[in-house]
């Protein structure tokens, strides 16, 4: 293991931890985050109320908006010269969402992707490649840093130019791919184009930032000749490695002396029991450039608290199994149903046409298609109006949400509804 | 005179349901033209009952709207259509989309035509002394 200590840290031991961070936590951001003060003000709280995790649930949320209000720094709890490093997520409604990260807090990221890849049997004599797209976004010097870390010699190709990946892969000896689930199909299916599967030496591939099934997994298993494992992370929370599959695959390791996780109902905002499904929310007890208390990942899975085969003491989620909001993850950009209305509510003047979104995956890609009913706002007796208005609802979608979608006009009233509303989202993806 | 436009999607029998609305309603079609894309069409008819015809679509879900046009008629003979587009040409008025039928009366055809700007477009075939539709089926006659 990277960090054996930590890792299989008996459970009071690692509470005990916890707490003391949590406290130096809640104090630090207090004096130096003026919405978290504030936040804590309205329910009345002061730093020393929070004696230990058991106070957690006590404190104040944090949500995505937060980040969006106080763009680009507002959040950031040390000066900016302390800050070595940012990342922004993709971004979609206008505004990006920047974090920060000190160095000691990319030494930490780096120490939660080493963890991984040791658990997956890497260590110095591994070749990594990474195959995530360097930049703003965080998979790809996440994975890299983690692979720098354990030792590992890196290959940073980034995303793109799949022969190029492939003969890289090949002449360089990688045994160890790093990209999301779909690029790692793709590449699998090329390299069996290919006739290059025999010269693979891909032992673990580690995969993530977007949903993946089972049967994806197998699939990729079976192509590139090796294992596949599953990463999760959030840039607001840290980036890849935020929580990791070890080499029993029995759900994901939350790195916990770094981040606490918590199981809300997102309706009555209780805390759950463990083991129930409910809404994945993160306290982050190490981060000094961006920490966030209690942030609502949206994100719908459970916990188990059992001591894995592994060793590892720390809880273990599940995959992801769905959101509380109606996020969409279409080709790795996030896409909320309320983007498309503003945009078909713009070009339509006063009323918004009913519309329904269509998502599936076809060839290992997304397809994005919105099917609009055609009413008397839209119509014209003239092709050439509606191809202009049809073109105009495509390209603002293409502004306002980064990818494009296929926009098809449709007879009025053929988009089946139940009691009167229609269905906004049909998602074929089998994930 | 006034044309229905139709909105039509390109699938197997959208194209009859609006026919049969029509059927059902005893509205006699005189002519017609369908423009098309791959993904849908438009249904331009001229009927001899149109605001019956739009409220009987309406009712039935169908997009529809009411286009003011301009039916001229010409001669059936060579050289008919060429004289009425000629005269547009000359008074500069350009058309959107047209089509033609045959119909009833000896000797006459007609030309359904929707221009960029109808009050020149009248004007001049007036002044030329041709025939228009002015929605009393004329053409039928």
């Amino acid at each position: 293991m990277w960090q054996e200590k930590i890792e299989t840290m008996p459970r009071e031991e690692l509470e005990a931890l916890q707490s003391e961070r949590l406290k130096n936590q809640v104090k630090r951001m207090y004096e130096r985050v003026p919405l978290f003060k504030e936040r804590m003000d309205e329910k009345g709280l002061k730093p020393e109320d929070i004696r230990g995790i058991e106070d957690l649930h006590k404190l104040p949320f944090s949500y995505k908006q937060d980040l969006r209000d106080y763009y680009p720094y507002g959040l950031f709890a040390e000066p900016l010269e302390n800050i070595a490093r940012v990342h922004a997520s993709s971004g979609t409604t206008g505004k990006k969402i920047v974090v920060g990260y000190t160095q000691k807090d990319l030494d930490d990221w780096a120490d939660c992707v080493a963890r991984m890849m040791y658990a997956v049997g890497l260590d110095n004599r591994d070749f990594v490649q990474v195959s995530y797209g360097y930049g703003l976004f965080t998979g790809g010097l996440g994975a890299h840093g983690g692979a720098e870390r354990i030792g590992a010699t890196v290959i940073p190709t980034s995303s793109g130019n799949t022969a190029n990946q492939l003969q890289t892969m090949v002449d360089f000896g990688s045994t160890c791919l790093c990209c999301t689930p779909s690029y790692a199909l793709y590449l699998g299916e090329a390299a069996e184009e290919a006739g290059l599967q025999d010269q693979l030496k891909l032992k673990a591939g580690i995969f993530g930032a977007e949903p993946w099934s089972e049967d994806m997994r197998h699939e990729i298993e079976k192509k590139l000749k090796l294992k596949a494992y599953d990463i999760y992370g959030l840039s607001e929370i840290m980036g890849p490695g935020v929580s990791y599959e070890c080499e029993y695959q029995a759900g994901m390791h939350v790195c916990e002396d770094m981040f606490i996780p918590e199981i809300i109902d997102p309706d009555t905002l209780e805390v759950l029991p463990a083991g129930e499904k409910g809404e994945l929310v993160f306290t982050t007890i190490t981060k000094e450039g961006f920490p966030l208390i209690r942030y609502r990942t949206r994100d719908i899975c459970s916990l188990n608290y059992e001591k894995c085969k592994c060793g590892r003491t720390h809880v273990r989620m599940n995959k992801p199994q769905g959101r509380t909001d109606d996020m969409l993850i279409i080709r790795g950009v996030n896409v909320f149903p309320s983007q498309i209305e503003e945009v078909l509510l713009k070009v339509s003047g006063d009323i918004t046409p009913n519309y329904q979104i269509i998502v599936d995956r076809v060839n290992n890609t997304d397809t994005f298609d919105i099917n609009v009913e055609m009413s008397e706002e839209l119509f014209s007796d003239d092709i050439k109006s509606i191809e202009k208005t049809e073109k105009l609802i495509k390209d603002k979608l293409r502004d306002v949400l980064g990818i494009s979608a296929g926009v098809h006009l449709v007879n009025p009233k053929s988009i089946a509804r139940s009691e009167g509303k229609a269905k906004r989202v049909i998602d074929k993806r089998k994930l | 005179m006034k044309q229905l436009s139709v909105f039509v999607e390109n699938k197997v029998g959208r194209l009859s349901a609006v026919l049969e609305v029509l059927r059902k309603n005893n509205i006699d079609i005189s002519a017609l033209s369908l423009a098309d894309t791959s993904e849908y069409g438009i249904l331009r008819l001229v009927v001899d009952k149109p605001d019956e015809a739009i409220t009987a679509l309406r009712e039935e879900g169908v997009m529809v709207k009411c286009t003011q046009v301009i039916a001229a008629a010409m001669d059936d003979a060579p050289g008919g259509l060429a004289h009425l587009l000629a005269l547009l040409t000359d008074a500069n008025v350009g058309i959107e989309y047209m089509y033609a039928f045959i119909g009833k009366a000896e000797g006459k055809a007609w030309t359904v035509l929707r221009v960029d700007d109808i009050d020149i477009a009248t004007e001049v075939f007036m002044k030329n002394g041709i025939a228009m539709h002015d929605d009393h089926d004329n053409y039928r006659k």
